[in-house]
């Protein structure tokens, strides 16, 4: 393998002949691809529109919060506006975020197989995804949806007036290509590796994206059913939540949130992955502790399906239910303090490089730590009635959503981006806006832990004077932000025609995926390669000649 | 099996190696499947069991409204057409175009039947005004303390059964179309997977359709017929 590694990077930059994306044209290449790496491309463009538009909601929610009176929208409005923000960047932009655009492209690659196992049901996914999204925009388009994004019962079922039902249908629909997609993970993860690579010599970030699609096709179908219930209730009026027809609203809540807590982990996890790979390389070590950081993604997977309760300590379930999801909750924070821990041990000694992505892997790791750790707040029974429904909690999921799984995906992006494109991108520039983005983040989301903290709930569009200052700070870094998420858009954009040709390996890094040109052929590999060293072998790279 | 030789079947798809690995991945992944299939029922069994706690005593009431004959039936039926699939799989397994398509036609047929039951049941609750809605629910036989936890009960009647008949529904047509396949001298001795993943599936539904039975139709101890 180690000959084979160099040989690749060895060769002056100059791109193959034919690759995957020159191997034909058309709309129609497209359309019906079934190569993986154009399905993630397919999904990129996808998720980043649904990007633009739960987006353009944030900016709305900011600009009514710069001042205290409800001046610039009305609060039925406001109402819809936190929903569809919610709505879209939960299930058309987090979930299918890192896996279904760098897991698509890298898990085939990472496993030295031609494609996922299943690659029709792979565009299959896309498609149902894309139906989805049309059912779910539509519904903003035809009066929006104003439940917020927990479709809480009865009001969804009885008095909200706005389009739940189509809206439910979308993330329904969109559940199928989640399901789907975990399905193809599991079944290459475990059919379609070479020879010689062993589960323990598997990339973190597989192991991340296996324990993901774990929670994607145990979750997925329990929320696709209690959607399902509620627009038949809303249609047919056949009793499951409503308490006039018999029914429960709790209920409700227990079989939304079994799905809802572990989604964050399906948000989470692959991001966690990326940042394995990423501190590994630019670190120029083997990740510490392998296979705790390999454990830990299972153990999250498996104790994130026991916690849903700490969403509804004071939804009226019983006091001891309460005390045992806070146990529970607290427990599932030791695999994410072995995956922190482990990283930072990893840079201890290492010969530590600053390029883009290890920006970004660092402003994962402490943006991470500060949502992790506010989580135990809230998991704590008593102060968790304080900051209930409380800017506290919007900041801190915001520190996870945002601070933890956006830095990943973005730090993922950069890293793989010569491979996925054969283009480099400006590294001046991509330095430039990932501290802009780590700046502005914490400028919009520090003060809203004040902001709960002090009382102010979530989800009004009118605020006492005195929370003023600290909305107005938190507005400012929102306007930040947006511009840091700009710069990357026009300048990846930009390099994936005009930047600089990109060799095979820039960044010296392990992993199969390297040893291909880049971008890859359609095939991937011209022949099965045999895997004989374990993951992160920088002490055996560092005899070589990596970097071109 | 040699690589050479696989290599060259028709059916083997570009990026596996083998036949063999070709199989192993779409068996996996439709076992993998049926694990969904059984968290999305599993949502609609939870509620079940929490308002079976919540209203036992409507529920047993509520469940006499249910005809256990017809469910008997549909129950022998439905066995019997997961007897039928077996035999579809074993006949497409051997290779065996007429047997194949027939114990698959065979097999859609028991499916229509079951449904066609059904469609009698559901036209009996609509003319009993057992359908829940306001307004719409207006059971004759069933004592006015009952009516919140009936309406429960027949919620997750339709609910059930309804989704149930969905996933026979879905199946049918793929069974007419595995049918012309095999007719056709797609399946052979080396490959007939369609026909076998498409059996889990038809055994899972069976499968579901064996725990509603009791669940909805046996559940009152008093009930002699």
């Amino acid at each position: 393998m180690s000959s084979t590694a160099t040989t690749p990077s060895a060769a002056p930059a100059v791109p193959p002949r034919e690759h995957y994306l020159n191997v034909n044209f058309g709309v129609k290449s497209w359309l019906l691809t079934t190569d993986h790496k154009r399905i993630a491309l397919l999904y990129l463009a996808t998720i980043t529109a649904m990007f633009a538009l739960g987006g353009a909601f944030a900016v709305a929610i900011r600009l009514e919060l710069l001042t205290p009176p409800g001046d610039f929208v009305q609060s039925e409005t406001y109402n819809k506006l936190f929903t569809m923000h919610g709505v879209i960047m939960v299930f058309f932009f987090l979930i299918p975020s890192v896996p279904a655009v760098l897991g698509n492209f890298l898990l085939p690659l990472m496993l030295g197989a031609k494609d996922l196992a299943f690659p029709r049901l792979n565009l299959a996914s896309w498609y149902i995804f894309v139906v989805g999204a049309a059912f779910t925009v539509w519904a903003i388009l035809t009066g929006g949806l104003d439940t917020g994004w927990t479709f809480y019962a009865p009001y969804s079922t009885v008095a909200s007036n706005s389009n739940v039902v189509a809206a439910g249908l979308g993330i329904f629909i969109t559940g199928f290509s989640s399901i789907l997609t975990g399905v193809n993970f599991i079944v290459t993860t475990h059919k379609m590796r070479a020879p010689g690579l062993t589960w323990f010599r598997l990339p973190l970030f597989v192991w991340a994206h296996y324990a993901t699609s774990i929670i994607m096709i145990l979750g997925t179908p329990v929320i696709a059913v209690t959607v399902l219930m509620v627009a038949v209730e809303r249609i047919a009026h056949l009793g499951f939540f409503d308490p006039r027809l018999g029914g429960d609203p709790i209920l409700f809540q227990h079989l939304f949130w079994f799905y809802s807590h572990p989604a964050v982990y399906i948000m989470i996890l692959p991001s966690m992955g990326v940042i394995s790979e990423l501190v590994a390389c630019f670190s120029r070590k083997r990740v510490f502790g392998y296979s705790f950081v390999a454990m830990s993604s299972l153990a999250i997977a498996i104790i994130g399906f026991f916690v849903w309760g700490h969403h509804m300590f004071v939804s009226g379930q019983s006091t001891y239910a309460g005390m045992v999801f806070s146990f529970l909750s607290y427990l599932v924070a030791i695999p994410s303090a072995i995956k922190v821990f482990n990283w930072t041990a990893t840079l201890y000694k290492g010969s530590v490089a600053w390029d883009t992505p290890m920006l970004y892997a660092f402003g994962f790791i402490g943006l991470f730590t500060i949502g992790g750790l506010t989580g135990l707040f809230l998991a704590a029974l008593g102060l968790d009635v304080h900051v209930h429904d409380t800017y506290f909690v919007v900041a801190h999921f915001h520190y996870i959503m945002v601070g933890g799984v956006l830095m990943g995906y973005l730090g993922g992006l950069h890293f793989w981006w010569p491979k996925i494109t054969g283009r480099m991108y400006h590294e001046g520039l991509a330095k430039v806006a990932a501290i802009i983005i780590f700046v502005g983040f914490n400028l919009t989301f520090f003060p809203q832990f004040i902001l709960g903290y002090l009382g102010m709930p979530r989800r009004y569009h009118m605020y006492p004077e005195e929370f003023q200052v600290l909305n107005v700070m938190s507005s400012a870094g929102a306007s930040i932000l947006g511009m840091g998420y700009l710069i990357p858009l026009l300048y990846l954009t930009w390099s994936m025609r005009y930047g600089r040709i990109a060799p095979a390996n820039p960044w010296g890094a392990r992993g199969l995926e390297w040893q291909v040109p880049s971008p890859p052929t359609t095939y991937n590999f011209d022949q099965v390669p045999h895997v004989q060293e374990e993951a992160y072998d920088y002490a055996t790279a560092r005899k070589e000649p990596a970097h071109v | 099996m040699s690589e050479h030789a696989a290599a060259a079947h028709p059916r083997l798809q570009h990026h596996f190696d083998s036949l063999e690995q070709q199989k192993d991945a779409s068996v996996l992944g439709m076992w993998t499947f049926m694990v969904t299939e059984i968290m999305f029922f599993g949502g609609l069994f939870l509620v079940y069991a929490v308002y079976r706690v919540m209203y036992p005593e409507s529920f047993a009431v509520a469940s006499r409204e249910l005809d256990i004959p017809l469910g008997l039936i549909n129950t022998i039926v439905l066995i019997g057409s997961s007897f039928t699939m077996a035999m579809g799989v074993r006949s497409a397994a051997f290779g065996r175009r007429r047997g194949a398509a027939l114990w698959l036609v065979l097999t859609a047929l028991l499916g229509l039947v079951f449904l066609g039951v059904k469609v009698g049941e559901y036209q009996h609750k609509f003319e009993h005004h057992l359908v829940p809605g306001e307004g719409r629910f207006a059971p004759d036989h069933i004592p006015a303390e009952h009516h919140r936890g009936a309406e429960a009960y027949f919620s997750l009647y339709f609910a059930m059964t309804g989704l149930h008949a969905t996933h026979m529904i879905i199946g049918i047509p793929i069974l007419l179309v595995l049918a012309v396949s095999a007719y056709r001298g797609r399946f052979s001795r080396s490959y007939s997977t369609p026909v076998e993943m498409f059996g889990l599936y038809w055994h899972f539904v069976d499968i579901i359709w064996i725990f509603l039975f009791p669940l909805l139709y046996l559940i009152d101890p008093s009930r002699h017929h």
